[in-house]
C-alpha cells in the first residue's frame, strides 16, 4: 500500500536542532518524556553555531543597576512598543537564570575581572549585558546545549527534514519527514511536537542566512491551521559584508560596534551623530568625545555612541547616505574599528571577524575599515504562541526561537535572540511534556494523509524536464529583494503578491534530475513551498501595515501610526489560500506601563 | 570573470564513483564553495556537497581540494594558479554517501560515548563559578573546534588505517581537552582516553594541527597535555593530581 516509511513513537517530537529545539528537547527528556530530536542539517551545524556576539541577560554583573525591567524596557522599546509584553517580562526575568545553567552544563562564557561572567555592551540595550564568549557565543552555546542533550540520551535523527504535521481531532500528532541520504521517509507519532526550525532568510538575495532557512516550520504550523503574527517583521541587519560580491550578506556581528567601531560615510563624516530618532533622543553620545570617552570604559559619565543605536535606526542610515550620494565604493559605509582600537584588543575581542575578512576579503581590519551594508537577518514575525507554554491556537504543537512570535516586536535586540531560545526553548519542552502527559496514547495518523504528504514530496519526480528548482528560488530571491526588502510601497508589494503567484506555476512544473539520494536539486524543490508561503506572509502582511515600524519600513507611509501599535496582522489557513486579519492586542498592564514611562 | 575548470567526485562509492570535469564562470573573490553552487545551479542539480554557514563557522563544507583537506567556503580560487584544474573530492577518512557528502556518524557516536563535564559545586548563590579569564582561556581554545573533522580527515591513524574502531581521533581529544582542562570540572577521563581512546595510537605527527581551520594547536595544546595525563595515571597519580587542581601541564 503506496510508499513504506520507517516509523517511530515518542511522547515529544522536537523539530529543529538549534539553541531552541536543544533546550526544548533537554527540558522534555527531563521531565520524563521519550523524546526525538529532527534536524535537516548534522546535529551542531544550526544557525545558532553562527551567532557571534552574545547573549543578553540581565545578569547585573557589570553594573549592579541592571535587573530584568531595564531589560524588559529595552526589549519593547527597541521593538517599537509593538511586542508581546508578557513575552518580553518573561524573558527578561528567566534569562540570567538560563545562562548561569548553561554554566553549569560546562558553558565558558568570558569572565570578568573577579572571575564572573563578563557582559559587553550591544545597540539598544542600556547596560553592558551580553554574555559572550569572544565573538563565537552561538559556538559555545551549541556545543553545550548539545553534549548535554546528547549525553541524556536523546534521540537525535540528523538530515531529515519533515514536510508534514498531520493534525489528528484537531491536535497536532507527529511529523512526516523524508531522510536526506536516502530519499527514504519516516513518519513520527507523537503526544505533543515543538517547532523550533528557525528563520526564512533564504527567500532574499543579500542573506546571512543558510539553505535551511527556508520557513519551513512557519509554512508547516500554518498548515496545521495554527495562527501567525507579524510576519511583516523582517530584520535587516545594518552590517553585512558587501565586496567581495560573492561574501555579500555574510554577516559582521554588531559586537565590531560594541567594541567602539564608528560608520563613515564617502566624506569621512560619522553620520549617525545626526541619524538619532525622536524616541531615543538624549539617550546617546553627541560629541566624538563623549563617544570616545565612553569606549575608553567609562560607561557611567559618558553616554554609548550613536552607532549603538537599534538595528532599523542604523540600516535605514547606511540606505539614506546612499541614496543621497555619500555611500561607500560598493554602495554600503565604512566601519571602522582600527581608528578606535588596538591591533591586540580587536584581534582578541573578534578573532573571527579579523579572521573572516582577512580570508574572504583580504582585508586586515585591524588596519583598514570594512565595507558593510544591510543583509536580510532575522524574522521577528512567525508563529503566535502562549507565552506561558509556547503551545501554537493548534493544540499539541508549541513553537519557540526564531520560528515563534511576540518577544520582539517589530525589531530585536542584538542578543536577545541567544537568550530567548534558551528561555523559550524550556518552557516549550516542559509545556509539550506536561500536555503529553493527558495522553495515554499518539493520535493515531491515518495512512492517507501519510500518502498525500509523500506523493506531494515525490511530485517533482513526475514532472517533464523543464527549470531546475534553483531557478525559481533565484528569482523568488530577486522578487523579494527589490519588492519586499528594507523599504516597502503598496505597488512594490503588489507586484511581489502577484509575482509570488506566478512563481508558485513555475514551482509546480519544476523537474528533478537524478533520483532521492542526497540530492540538493529535489531537496530545494521540496522546501520552494515553504519558500513561497513564507514570502506571501510576509508581503501580504507588510501591505496591510500602513505605517512604518521597526523593521517594516513603508515609502507610501514613512510614519509610525500610534494607532497601529498595538495591532498585529493574524495570518491563518483558509482552504488553499491565506486568511489575514488585524487584531488589537492587550494593552500593557499598569505596572509594567509604569517601568516603560517612567524608567525602571 | 574567467572560465575555470573543475573536477568533482560523483558517485555514491569510491569504487564506483568517477571525476567529473565542469567549466564555469568565476569571478572576484570567489571560494570553492561559490563554484560548487555555480554547479549546482547551472549544470548538475543533484551534486551532492554539505554546507551551513559560507564563513568557516559550522564546520559543514570540508572536502579534499586538490588533495588537501579543506574547507570549501574559506578557500579562495584566487589561492590556485587560473590555468590549474581544481580536483574536489569527498574527505578520504569517510565513507562516501554520494559526491561531497560522506558519513561521519561514527564521530558523533564517539563523541556521545566521552565521558561529560563533571562540575563542582557552583562557587556563588546565583549558580555562577569563580573562574578567571586566565584560567578559561585554555579549554576556550579547544571550544573553537567547529567539528569539520578535518583533522580525523588527515590523520594517517584513520586516513590510512583506518582505525576508527580504536582510536576517537584528534577532534575528540580536543573534545576531551575542553572538559578535563575546565576549571571547574572534576572529573577524571584518562582511563577512557587510554582504552576507548586509543591515545597511544598517536604518534605526534601533527597533520592534524596544520590542517585546523580554526588553528587549534591541537597536538601541542590537547594531545601531549592529555598523554602526559593518562601516563601519571599509572606513574604518578599525585603529579595528575597536582595538574588537575592547578590547571597547568
Ligand atoms: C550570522 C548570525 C549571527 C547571529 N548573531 C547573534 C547574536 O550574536 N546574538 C543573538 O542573540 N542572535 C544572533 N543571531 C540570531 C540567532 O543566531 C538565531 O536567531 C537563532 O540561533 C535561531 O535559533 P533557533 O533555535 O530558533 O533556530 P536554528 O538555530 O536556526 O535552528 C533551526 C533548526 O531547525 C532545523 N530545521 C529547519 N527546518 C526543518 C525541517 N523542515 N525539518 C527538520 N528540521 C528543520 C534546522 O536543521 C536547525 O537544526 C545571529 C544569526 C546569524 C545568522
Ligand atoms: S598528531 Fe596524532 S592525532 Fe594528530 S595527525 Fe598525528 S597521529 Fe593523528
Ligand atoms: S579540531 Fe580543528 S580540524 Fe579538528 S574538527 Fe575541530 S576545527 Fe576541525
Ligand atoms: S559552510 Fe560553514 S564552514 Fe563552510
Amino acid at each position: 500500500m503506496g510508499i513504506d516509511c520507517q516509523r517511530h513513537e515518542f511522547d515529544v517530537i522536537v523539530i529543529g536542532a538549534g539553541g531552541a529545539g536543544l533546550r526544548a528537547a533537554i527540558e522534555a527528556s527531563a521531565q520524563g518524556a521519550k523524546t526525538a530530536l529532527i534536524c535537516k542539517s548534522l546535529l551542531g551545524k544550526a544557525h545558532t553555531v553562527m551567532a557571534e556576539g552574545g547573549a543578553a541577560a540581565a545578569l547585573g554583573n557589570m553594573r549592579a543597576e541592571d535587573n530584568w525591567r531595564v531589560h524588559f524596557r529595552d526589549t519593547m522599546r527597541g521593538g517599537k512598543m509593538h511586542g508581546n509584553w508578557r513575552m518580553a517580562q518573561i524573558h527578561a526575568q528567566e534569562a540570567p537564570d538560563r545562562i548561569r545553567e548553561l554554566e553549569q552544563w560546562g558553558a565558558l562564557f568570558d569572565r570578568t575581572h573577579i572571575g564572573r561572567i563578563h557582559q559587553r555592551p550591544f545597540g539598544g540595550h542600556t547596560y553592558d549585558r551580553l554574555a559572550h564568549v569572544g565573538d563565537r557565543t552561538g559556538l559555545e552555546m551549541i556545543r553545550v546545549l548539545q553534549d548535554k542533550g546528547v549525553h541524556m540520551g536523546i534521540e537525535v535523527f540528523m538530515e531529515a527534514t519533515v514536510i508534514d504535521i498531520p493534525v489528528v481531532d484537531g491536535r497536532a500528532a507527529g511529523a512526516i519527514a523524508y531522510w536526506r541520504e536516502t530519499g527514504r521517509f519516516l513518519l513520527f507519532s507523537a503526544k505533543a511536537v515543538v517547532l523550533a526550525t528557525g528563520g526564512i532568510g533564504k527567500a532574499w538575495q543579500i542573506t546571512s542566512n543558510s539553505w535551511e532557512y527556508t520557513g519551513d516550520g512557519h509554512a508547516l504550523a500554518l498548515r496545521a491551521g495554527a495562527e501567525l503574527i507579524d510576519m511583516e517583521f523582517v530584520q535587516f541587519h545594518p552590517t553585512g559584508m558587501i565586496w567581495p560580491p560573492s561574501v555579500k550578506g555574510i554577516l559582521v556581528t554588531e559586537g565590531v560596534r560594541g567594541e567602539g567601531g564608528i560608520l563613515k560615510n564617502s566624506e569621512g563624516e560619522r553620520f549617525m551623530f545626526r541619524c538619532v530618532p525622536e524616541m531615543f533622543k538624549g539617550e546617546y553620545a553627541e560629541t566624538e568625545e563623549e563617544a570616545d570617552a565612553w569606549v575608553a570604559g567609562d560607561h557611567v559619565n559618558y553616554r554609548r555612541p550613536p552607532e549603538l543605536l537599534t538595528r532599523d535606526v542604523v540600516a535605514k542610515a547606511i540606505m539614506r547616505e546612499n541614496e543621497e550620494g555619500r555611500g561607500s565604493e560598493h554602495g554600503g559605509a565604512y566601519l571602522d574599528i582600527a581608528s578606535k582600537r588596538s591591533a591586540e584588543d580587536i584581534r582578541r575581542k573578534l578573532p573571527s571577524m579579523h579572521h573572516q575578512f582577512m580570508e574572504l576579503a583580504g582585508v586586515d581590519i585591524t588596519r583598514e575599515p570594512m565595507e558593510v551594508g544591510p543583509t536580510t537577518h532575522y524574522v521577528m514575525g512567525g508563529i503566535k504562541v502562549d507565552p506561558e507554554t509556547e503551545e501554537t491556537t493548534c493544540p499539541g504543537l508549541f513553537a519557540a526561537g526564531e520560528v515563534a512570535a511576540g518577544l520582539h516586536g517589530a525589531n530585536r535586540l542584538g542578543g536577545n535572540s541567544l537568550s530567548d531560545l534558551i528561555v523559550f526553548g524550556r518552557r516549550a519542552g516542559l509545556g509539550a511534556a506536561e500536555s503529553a502527559k493527558a495522553l495515554a496514547k499518539a493520535p493515531a495518523i491515518p495512512e492517507e494523509r501519510v500518502q498525500v504528504a509523500i506523493a506531494e514530496a515525490l511530485r517533482p519526480f513526475d514532472n517533464p524536464s523543464g527549470e531546475n528548482a534553483f531557478e525559481v528560488q533565484a528569482a523568488l530571491q530577486a522578487l523579494m529583494q527589490s519588492k519586499c526588502s528594507i523599504v516597502r510601497d503598496q505597488a512594490g508589494l503588489e507586484e511581489a503578491i502577484s509575482g509570488i503567484a506566478a512563481l508558485r506555476e513555475r514551482a509546480r512544473r519544476v523537474s528533478v534530475q537524478g533520483n532521492r539520494e542526497y540530492n540538493p536539486g529535489w531537496n530545494t524543490a521540496v522546501d520552494l513551498r515553504s519558500q513561497l508561503d513564507i514570502a506571501e506572509m510576509c508581503a501580504r502582511a507588510a501591505l496591510m501595515r500602513t505605517e512604518s515600524r521597526g523593521g517594516h519600513t513603508r515609502l507610501d507611509h514613512p510614519d509610525s501610526d500610534p494607532a497601529q501599535e498595538r495591532i498585529e496582522n493574524v495570518i491563518t489557513r483558509d482552504g488553499d489560500a491565506m486568511r489575514l486579519e488585524s487584531r488589537k492586542q492587550p494593552d500593557l498592564p499598569e505596572d509594567l506601563a509604569k517601568i516603560i514611562r517612567e524608567g525602571a | 570573470m574567467a572560465l575555470r575548470k573543475f573536477r568533482i567526485f560523483r558517485g555514491d562509492s569510491r569504487e564506483t564513483g568517477e571525476l567529473v570535469e565542469f567549466e564555469v564562470e568565476c569571478g572576484e573573490g570567489m571560494v570553492v564553495l561559490d563554484a560548487v553552487h555555480r554547479i549546482q545551479a547551472e549544470q548538475a542539480p543533484d551534486l551532492a556537497c554539505r554546507w551551513n554557514c559560507k564563513a568557516g563557522k559550522c564546520g559543514s563544507c570540508g572536502a579534499d581540494v586538490n588533495g588537501k583537506p579543506k574547507l570549501m567556503c574559506m578557500t579562495r580560487l584566487s589561492d590556485y594558479p587560473e590555468d590549474e584544474v581544481i580536483t574536489i573530492t569527498p574527505m578520504r577518512a569517510f565513507p562516501v554517501i554520494r559526491d561531497l557528502a560522506t558519513d561521519v556518524s561514527i564521530n558523533y557516536e564517539n563523541n556521545r560515548r566521552l565521558p561529560h563535564f563533571q562540575p563542582r559545586p557552583a562557587d556563588f548563590e546565583d549558580g555562577e563559578f569563580r573562574m578567571y579569564q586566565w584560567e578559561v582561556e585554555r579549554p576556550q581554545e579547544f571550544r573553537k573546534c567547529i567539528e569539520c573533522f578535518l583533522c580525523q580527515n588527515v590523520c594517517h591513524v584513520l586516513r590510512t588505517h583506518d582505525k576508527h574502531q580504536e582510536f576517537i581521533g584528534p577532534a575528540f581529544f580536543v573534545r576531551t581537552a575542553v572538559y578535563e582542562m575546565h576549571p571547574a570540572d572534576v572529573g577524571d577521563r584518562r582511563e577512557h582516553l587510554k582504552e576507548h581512546g586509543g591515545i597511544g595510537l598517536c604518534n605526534i605527527t601533527k597533520c592534524c594541527t596544520e590542517v585546523c581551520p580554526e588553528k587549534i594547536k591541537i597536538t601541542d595544546n590537547a594531545i601531549i597535555p592529555l598523554k602526559e595525563r593518562v601516563a601519571d595515571k599509572y606513574y604518578d597519580p599525585l603529579r595528575w593530581l597536582l595538574r588537575k587542581l592547578t590547571g597547568r601541564g
